[in-house]
């Protein structure tokens, strides 16, 4: 008899790893397909880190500008991703965002409302109509209590009809899966524990759905929450799938750098648009120093004529704290390594000496609100310290766009939300998360559901595997001479932060890969005081694999993309190289090690490519593929003509 | 401010347990959650707390602080004198699984009991028609984070087990609310299942609730009160069981603002606006006023003109109305005497000194 008999088991149709937006779709639709349904939440049912997004949920549904329609948010979202998006993914999550937005509301969501009684819009960067579905500034948190409240509809309908909430959809709060265990090339179930308790747990389904986030604690400074660890892109890797555009990482170039009570916490790109100014610790207003060639057509030369744009926008150039988001963390950047940093390794971010404590609080009500309340900072009395904070990560589990199923050798498992890539390219538009979320979700948990049909024999769980996984688990806790989680973190941190951050360079990420294989063989010693019930070292030790080998990803696919695009800036390559367009670098695990290979972007349809100006299309395009593009338009001319 | 600081936090399981002291370093502009961070990473790795956004959205990090409810994110180091010492302890109404981590299923079986949103049956995707200031009502409710403060801190299950059973708490009498105040919600029975299952009645309006509220949303003035006073309504007012007699449920028309509703999918914006000196307000900027102690120089709130039917008339008759005698002249939900911040005496001498 082995240890692994006395295993809690459950059987599943479809298991759903990860309880937010997407996870929470996925399952609602495998359950209304008629499957058996789990979903595993790191966290409390309805806490996901969905709850952070405040803007919106992008949809054009044309309610506030009725000639918004799909193909403008198709252009919209490849150009935010500056055309590496996946275009299949792209264009479905266009088609389809409006009527998962409509959904919510036949499951109880209150959108706020056009004076006509639709669900009203705002505008957001980079989206060319107002396409943001929004609830004030807490989207997210109406996304997943919408969400989590639907779940337990199906649930009371389960009740009524079988005397149970769980018969045929039930959460498991509190849980980790650790591994992913496969029959052959097939996914047979999931292994973890009880966060609680401590206590294994094995899962025996047929399908899976990853729906774990991204994974921004592997770095310093982040808006993301300790869930984020990259649990799913690391479980794909080693069930045999692949990861795709790990390199590009979206930063924000002004999150709070202090007090630490707020330290990640974005501040809101509007500070900038109403007056405030980044200066250094010798009260330089720097930016001015760091407009490229490109932009100084468009941007002021003197605080004077910066400082007159706020009121006349029409007579006078921008301020040159109004750049592109990446050289704006690029000059931030040049600062604190010039050590003209601030204390906290920030600059100062200063609004309140431009403008009136009533008028600050007026035009930034919720800012201003949230650091009184979080942090006693009152931005209408000090300057801010900020610096650039890892926001969300644009590569993933490589998938099929319209299923969501992982390409690489794995069948049965999915993917979807932020811990799919391909969708955004290399850079996501403010609002495509959410609706992403939903429309993947949904896809991903369909599609699960009718593989599971499609199977003539369930796979089988093999006894050693869940043996082995039942050891590395419990091998930090057996282990008393390795370092403590919490050191090793923040050494991965620091790594991450200080050498694949937001601007990149060859020698430096070279340097990552050296201590990233130093730290590997620190975390594969790791160990965890305590026991087994409830205990945080022992869940961080765990989630550091995890951690370790989606940063190695990133690392190898940053120092091979030897351009800037999007969410991936090279000090050393600055440019954008149409070359490089035509290229997806997908990671796949081979053993212990990364492979890094590149892979050809699918091309896009003639109808859909025709959407776009040559004009814009010559900043992205190689000369071939613009040569196509003109053959493909005189086509169609000539079968105009006829 | 840096500097060592003594804190006392709570370690144990259901089993038994104990405050233990601990000497952590604190530094400047740090909340209590950042200093049971930095208590993990240094001398007790397995100091067990629940936290996921760190700022305010999620409510997973709640305990409480020196005997009070509170969310470890958002309760600043600051707030405490330099040598007061710190105590941090599990929420009381709910069973210890470990150190600060509690057995929270009972909100979590409370929410499956409430009925889900009834969609209109009638009213495909996409067509769902509200007026913004009729859903606000229920979206302050929906900005609730499920940190279940209000949970804990309500007397009526606090340190009586024996009420769970039969009592919901404030989170879900909100919830209920909620759903009564939806424009679109098909059912109608929502104070009346507060009433009869959710244990509505325990509930004798001591606002702790809306005290440790982190969302700063009105639990009783705007959600338990309205539903109560409905309830009570309904079940005794011999003119509304008349009119039911002649009317049926739901087709009676009604006039206040929480039952407005009719029944179709473009329901008429608020038509009876409360007009009153208290809560039913729409300034939200005297509101916060209001609470926010005495001001003698408070505006009076703009009187709201009352809703008119088609011929310019109140739509009143004593047959319809759905209370006993003559409405109160100040507002329905005034109750005398007024409460002193809601005055608007301005004292000649205070005057002054201000």
């Amino acid at each position: 008899m082995t240890t692994t008999t006395r295993i809690e088991r459950h059987h599943y149709d479809v298991v759903v790893i990860g309880a937010g937006g997407a996870g929470l779709r996925a399952a609602i639709e495998a359950r209304l397909a008629g499957k058996k349904t789990a979903i595993i939440s790191k966290s409390l049912f309805g806490k996901a880190h969905t709850v952070m997004a405040e803007g919106g949920a992008a949809a054009a549904m044309g309610n506030v500008n009725s000639r918004d329609n799909w193909q403008v948010h198709f252009r919209d979202t490849m150009r935010g991703g500056k055309f590496l998006n996946n275009f299949r993914m792209a264009e479905l999550h266009a088609k389809e965002s409006p009527q998962r937005i409509w959904e919510l509301e036949t499951y109880g969501a209150l959108f706020d409302r056009t004076k006509d009684g639709k669900i009203s819009q705002r505008n957001f960067g980079g989206h060319e109509y107002p396409r943001l579905a929004h609830v004030g500034d807490r989207t997210g948190l109406e996304l997943i209590r919408t969400l989590q409240q639907k779940i337990v509809s199906l649930q009371q309908e389960d009740q009524r009809e079988f005397g149970s909430y769980d018969a045929r959809i039930r959460v498991f709060s509190e849980t980790t899966i650790t591994e992913l265990l496969l029959d052959g090339d097939r996914v047979a179930g999931a292994f973890g524990y009880y966060r609680e308790s401590g206590e294994f747990i094995l899962f025996e389904a047929p399908a899976v759905v990853l729906a774990t986030g991204g994974v921004g604690r592997s770095y310093k400074v982040t808006s993301n929450s300790w869930e984020y660890t990259g649990d799913g892109h690391a479980l794909a890797l080693r069930a045999g799938a692949t990861l795709i555009n790990m390199e590009f990482l979206q930063f924000h170039p002004t999150g709070m750098v202090w007090p630490p009570s707020v330290k990640g916490i974005l501040v809101t790109e509007s500070v900038r648009g109403d007056g405030g100014v980044l200066k250094n610790s010798d009260g330089k207003r720097f930016m001015f120093d760091y407009v490229p060639d490109v932009f100084r057509k468009q941007y002021a030369e003197t605080e004077e004529e910066a400082d007159r744009w706020y009121t006349d926008p029409d007579n006078n150039r921008r301020p040159p704290e109004l750049l592109p988001r990446d050289e704006v963390a690029r000059a931030i950047n040049s600062e604190v390594k010039a050590g003209r940093g601030s204390p906290a390794g920030g600059v100062f971010l200063d609004i309140a000496s431009r403008r009136s404590a009533d008028e600050i609080r007026r035009r930034l009500p919720s800012m201003y609100h949230q650091f009184k309340e979080l942090a006693d900072v009152d931005i209408t009395a000090e300057p801010m310290e900020v610096g650039p904070t890892c926001h969300y990560v644009m590569g993933g589990v490589e998938v099929d766009p319209d299923s969501g199923a992982a390409f690489g050798h794995v069948r049965g498992l999915f993917a979807a939300g932020e811990v799919s890539g391909g969708m955004h390219g290399s850079n996501r538009l403010g609002g495509n998360s959410l609706s992403d979320l939903l429309v993947f979700g949904k896809r991903a948990g369909g599609h699960a559901a009718s593989y599971a049909d499609g199977l003539t024999a369930r796979p089988k769980v093999a006894v050693h595997e869940v043996e082995a996984a039942v050891e590395t688990a419990l091998a930090p806790l057996q282990r008393d001479t390795g370092e403590n989680p919490y050191t090793l973190q923040q050494d991965l941190q620091a790594v991450m932060g200080d050498l694949v951050g937001i601007i990149r360079r060859e020698g430096e990420l070279a340097d990552a890969l050296v201590r990233l294989a130093e730290l590997r063989e620190r975390v594969a010693k790791v160990s965890a005081a305590g026991g087994r019930r409830y205990n945080p070292g022992w869940h961080l030790a765990l989630d550091l694999r995890n951690m370790l080998v989606v940063s190695e990803c990133t690392a190898k696919a940053a120092l091979e993309r030897q351009e800037s695009r999007g969410g991936h800036t090279r000090e050393d390559y600055p440019a954008m190289e149409p070359k490089w367009r035509q290229v997806n670098l997908v990671c796949a695990l081979d053993g212990d090690t990364v492979q890094l290979t590149r892979k050809p972007l699918p091309k896009m349809r003639p109808e859909l490519i025709g959407l776009f100006d040559r004009a814009e299309l010559a900043k992205y395009l190689t000369d071939e593929e613009l040569a196509d593009f003109d053959a493909l338009v005189a086509d169609a001319g000539e079968a105009d003509n006829r | 401010m840096s500097g060592k600081r003594q804190f006392r936090i709570w370690r144990g399981d259901e089993s038994g347990g104990d405050l233990q002291d601990y000497m952590v370093e604190v530094n400047e502009g740090e909340v209590v959650l950042d200093v049971i961070h930095r208590l993990q990473a240094t001398d007790a790795p397995d100091l067990a707390c629940r936290w996921n956004c760190k700022a305010g959205k999620c409510g997973s990090c709640s305990m409480e602080i020196n005997g009070k409810p509170r969310l470890g994110c958002m309760t600043r180091m600051s707030t405490f004198g330099d040598d007061e010492t710190v105590t941090v302890t599990p929420l009381r109404t709910f069973p210890v699984i470990r150190d600060l981590v509690t057995d929270v299923s009972f909100n979590y079986e409370k929410a499956r009991e409430t009925p889900a949103f009834a969609p209109p049956a009638d009213v495909a995707p996409g067509d769902y028609r509200m007026q913004q200031v009729d859903v606000e009502r229920s979206q302050e409710f929906r900005k609730c984070i499920e940190c279940f403060l209000c949970q804990t801190v309500c007397h009526v299950i606090r340190d009586h087990e024996e009420n769970k059973q039969a009592f919901s708490g404030p989170r879900y009498f909100i919830r209920a609310a909620e759903l009564d105040m939806h424009p679109l919600d098909a059912r109608t029975d929502r104070k009346e299942y507060a009433q009869a299952e959710q244990g509505l009645g325990f509930c004798n309006i001591t606002k702790c609730c809306t005290e440790v509220c982190p969302e700063h949303i009105k639990i009783t003035d705007n959600g338990i009160i309205p539903m109560k006073e409905r309830v009570v309504d309904r079940r005794y007012d011999p003119l509304v069981w008349l009119g039911s007699k002649i009317f049926r449920r739901g087709e009676t028309p009604q006039t206040s603002v929480t039952t407005a509703r009719q029944g179709s999918a473009t329901p008429g914006s608020a038509r009876g606006g409360v007009h009153s000196h208290a809560g039913g307000s729409h300034d939200s900027r005297a509101e916060t006023q209001a609470q926010s102690g005495v001001n003698w120089h408070r505006e009076v709130p703009h009187p709201t003109a009352p809703a008119v039917d088609d011929r310019g008339k109140l739509p009143l008759t004593e047959l319809t109305f759905d209370r006993a005698a003559a409405p109160s002249p100040f507002g329905d939900d005034v109750t005398f005497p007024l409460p002193p911040e809601h005055l608007n005496f301005a004292h000649p001498e205070q005057d002054n000194k201000h």
